[in-house]
């Protein structure tokens, strides 16, 4: 079984503390995890913008760096939705279909996949749960308040396991951060409007850390936090999952 | 005239931030009285999936559905007129009024009405329409179009209805007290009821087996209106039609409940005939509606029921206000369904989205609301309605992406200036990233140059 370490662009260059965490976490839990070399990005924020026309580069690169992968797996619940729902090449489909169905976010590997029902990991401070949309809504990492269907959380299940840990989730448990891709730049009063509401939130349960599947949306929240001279720290789940803080 | 894009319009509505969270709360208020509503019905998502497919069904075969309802309803003694867009429906309106000699018009909430530009319309021939659901005729006073389709006037306070009445209706300069707003609104509407000789009012359901509708009020004005004027017509947008009265028992349960988290409205008024001397017709408007149904991409979206629902869970809508969409219709369904009315002055309303999908999740009639925003993007590119910057920008960004080495250089380099440099990206102006947020830190060394040195063998 062969398992492919799949690093969004900007996790890569800005947060590699996280694609490093997801590593070590995996291979904790004794998994081979490759790491294609030569991937790039999943061509999301020029999909997102109205150009998928123009994302065809970046489907033919990460299909030549992960076909021969059965799990593809990624910190990032957006980035895996987009190859999910939109990776194409029409000239080689049948490569392209296999990708799409064996892409998975790393909460939902460790969770579906793997089935891990305890981690060894301790982080002993007050943390609050942002659910990220696309991982939330479209991986469908948990149920949704929207929704009239049983309620259950993979990361939750996964923060549950870990020593120490004091878990709160904001009034609203699953209302968009506001981040949106380009969302954040070309309507940016409301992109930080419903970042500093999020954030408010949090305070008011007096957290420590925000945490989430997807970097993007954190580092919205910590562009902000930061702006406001916060305290309050941004960190990706499998941080506190590969954590071993006393 | 081209509108002022969602964006900057958004950002005028945020500058009063105080009144934006109340603007919020209030919708979020709605929001959880919908949850709440839905989550009292074990069988809620089922009624969901039946609403969805008689839906579909019905917009698989509506031109059997619609001849189907006319002959009914002619059998019933109503004149049926077709308008193949808002000009046409206007003028069918308009020549009812001159032939008949009317000067005297009240008219319940009807978001085609709104669509067509009706009462503008009128107003330029010279005659005036009472618009009598309250938050419509608020808004009326205040010459403001609706800012949300079932709650018209939900971006004023009760201080600004006070304000408009004292202007208005002569109330008590400072006296904000609801009940007595409303007694006096309500005593106003009651002078034009009495005195109307034509009703206008929407349709929530025509009914193709038996030609009648459903028209659904709280205030019970649609009622009103058309108990007490001796000509009544109806407008719907063709997409109205609903097979068989027992679908009734389906969208009536999931309507209000979608809408406020009521469990039904105060009033369902079935329509069938017309009463001894009166005249009842009925307006079937295409206006787009055709087109749409031929694009495959957007096609379902016409099974909207028009409950607001996505409006109310919208997080952007919550915090740009209904008058930033610029189109009768707002909020999410509003961004899907005005770009095929106008692709160029509406190009603007798909990207007014997370595509956070909470849209898709509310909607009684199971749209795809949010995959259709991410289409209508696509669409919107394609026929050379972005910003060529943005475009450039993109076509930029997809050539390093697509070539690995490329990308690593260019990550080094955003890097190394972002650490060396950083005062090039704090231009609060020239960087949008930066007005309200921190720059992220940028680390010297890449996953990629972590793996390479500590992990390849």
């Amino acid at each position: 079984m062969r398992i492919g370490l799949f690093v969004p662009c900007y996790i890569d260059q800005f947060y590699p503390q996280v694609a490093i965490a997801t590593l070590e976490l995996l291979e904790k839990l004794d998994c081979k995890v490759e790491f294609p070399l030569n991937q790039t990005c999943c061509g999301q924020p020029m999909a997102n913008s109205g150009f998928a026309s123009l994302a065809a580069g970046c489907d033919k690169n990460f299909i030549d760096n992960f076909r021969d992968i059965d799990y593809i797996v990624s910190p990032s619940g957006s980035c895996v939705l987009h190859i999910k729902e939109h990776l194409q090449d029409p000239k080689q489909e049948a490569a392209a279909a296999k990708i799409r169905s064996s892409v998975f976010e790393l909460t939902e590997f460790l969770t579906d996949v793997l089935q891990v029902n305890t981690i060894n990991a301790s982080f002993p401070h007050k943390v609050g749960i942002h659910n990220s949309c696309h991982g939330q809504r479209g991986l469908h990492l948990s149920s949704m308040t929207e929704r009239v269907l049983p309620s259950f959380s993979k990361p939750e299940q996964l923060l549950g396991m870990v020593k120490g840990i004091s878990l709160h989730l904001p009034e609203r448990k699953d209302e968009c951060c506001g981040f949106g891709g380009t969302f954040c730049v070309f309507e940016e009063a409301v992109s930080v409007k419903m970042g500093k509401d999020r954030i408010e939130e949090h305070d008011r349960n007096q957290v420590d850390f925000i945490t989430g599947t997807d970097v993007s949306c954190l580092m919205h929240l910590e562009g902000i936090l930061k702006r406001q001279g916060s305290t309050v720290k941004t960190i990706h789940i499998a941080e506190i999952l590969n954590s071993s803080e006393a | 005239m081209k509108p002022v894009p969602h964006a900057r319009a958004a950002g005028n509505f945020i500058k009063d931030e105080e009144r934006t969270n109340w603007h919020d709360d209030t919708l979020w208020f709605v929001r959880e009285k919908r949850d709440k509503a839905a989550h009292g019905i074990a069988e809620w998502e089922l009624l969901r999936e039946w609403a969805s497919q008689i839906k579909n069904h019905t917009l698989s075969c509506l031109d059997e559905y619609l001849l189907n309802f006319e002959k009914q309803a002619i059998a019933n003694g109503v004149k049926i007129h077709w308008a193949a867009d808002a000009a046409a429906h206007n003028q069918i309106i308009y020549s009812i009024i001159k032939e008949q000699k009317i000067s005297r018009i009240v008219k319940s909430k009807s978001m085609l009405t709104e669509e067509c530009g009706l009462n503008e319309f009128l107003h330029q021939q010279g005659i005036d329409t009472v618009d009598t659901d309250l938050g419509e005729r608020i808004v009326q006073f205040r010459d403001e179009p609706p800012s949300h389709i079932v709650l018209p006037a939900i971006h004023l306070k009760k201080q600004d209805v006070s304000e408009t009445f004292h202007i208005h209706l002569g109330t008590q300069k400072g006296n904000n007290d609801p009940q007595y707003l409303t007694e006096a609104a309500r005593g106003h509407l009651r002078e034009k009821f009495i005195a109307s000789e034509l009703a206008i009012t929407g349709v929530n359901f025509a009914v193709a087996e038996t030609g009648g509708f459903v028209v659904c009020t709280n205030e019970g004005n649609a009622d009103m209106g058309a108990h007490a004027a001796r000509i009544h017509i109806a407008c719907m947008g063709f997409e109205k039609i609903i097979p068989r009265t027992a679908d009734l028992a389906v969208f009536l349960r999931l309507l209000a409940r979608s809408a406020t988290g009521q469990p039904i409205t105060t009033y369902s008024s079935h329509f069938l005939k017309p009463r001894a001397g009166q005249e009842l017709h009925i307006v079937i408007v295409d206006n787009g509606r055709s087109r749409q149904l031929g694009r495959a991409d957007f096609r379902n979206s016409l099974k909207c029921i028009r409950c607001a629902a996505c409006f109310n869970t919208c997080p952007v809508y919550r915090r740009s206000g209904g008058h930033s969409y610029h189109t009768a219709v707002a909020g999410p369904i509003g961004s899907i369904l005005n770009p095929n009315l106008d692709m160029k002055a509406n190009a603007d309303l798909p990207f007014a989205s997370t595509l956070c999908g909470s849209c898709s999740n509310v909607c009684p009639v199971k749209i795809d609301i949010h995959e259709q925003l991410w289409k209508w993007r696509q669409e919107l590119a394609k026929e050379g309605y972005v910003a060529g910057s943005k475009k450039a920008g993109m076509k930029g960004m997809a050539f390093v992406l697509a070539r690995p080495g490329l990308y690593r250089f260019s990550g080094r380099m955003a890097r190394w200036f972002l650490r060396h440099l950083s005062f090039l990206f704090k231009s609060k102006k020239l960087n949008p990233w930066y007005r309200q947020r921190e720059m992220p830190a940028a680390p010297k060394h890449s996953f990629r140059n972590w793996y390479l040195k500590n992990k390849k063998k």
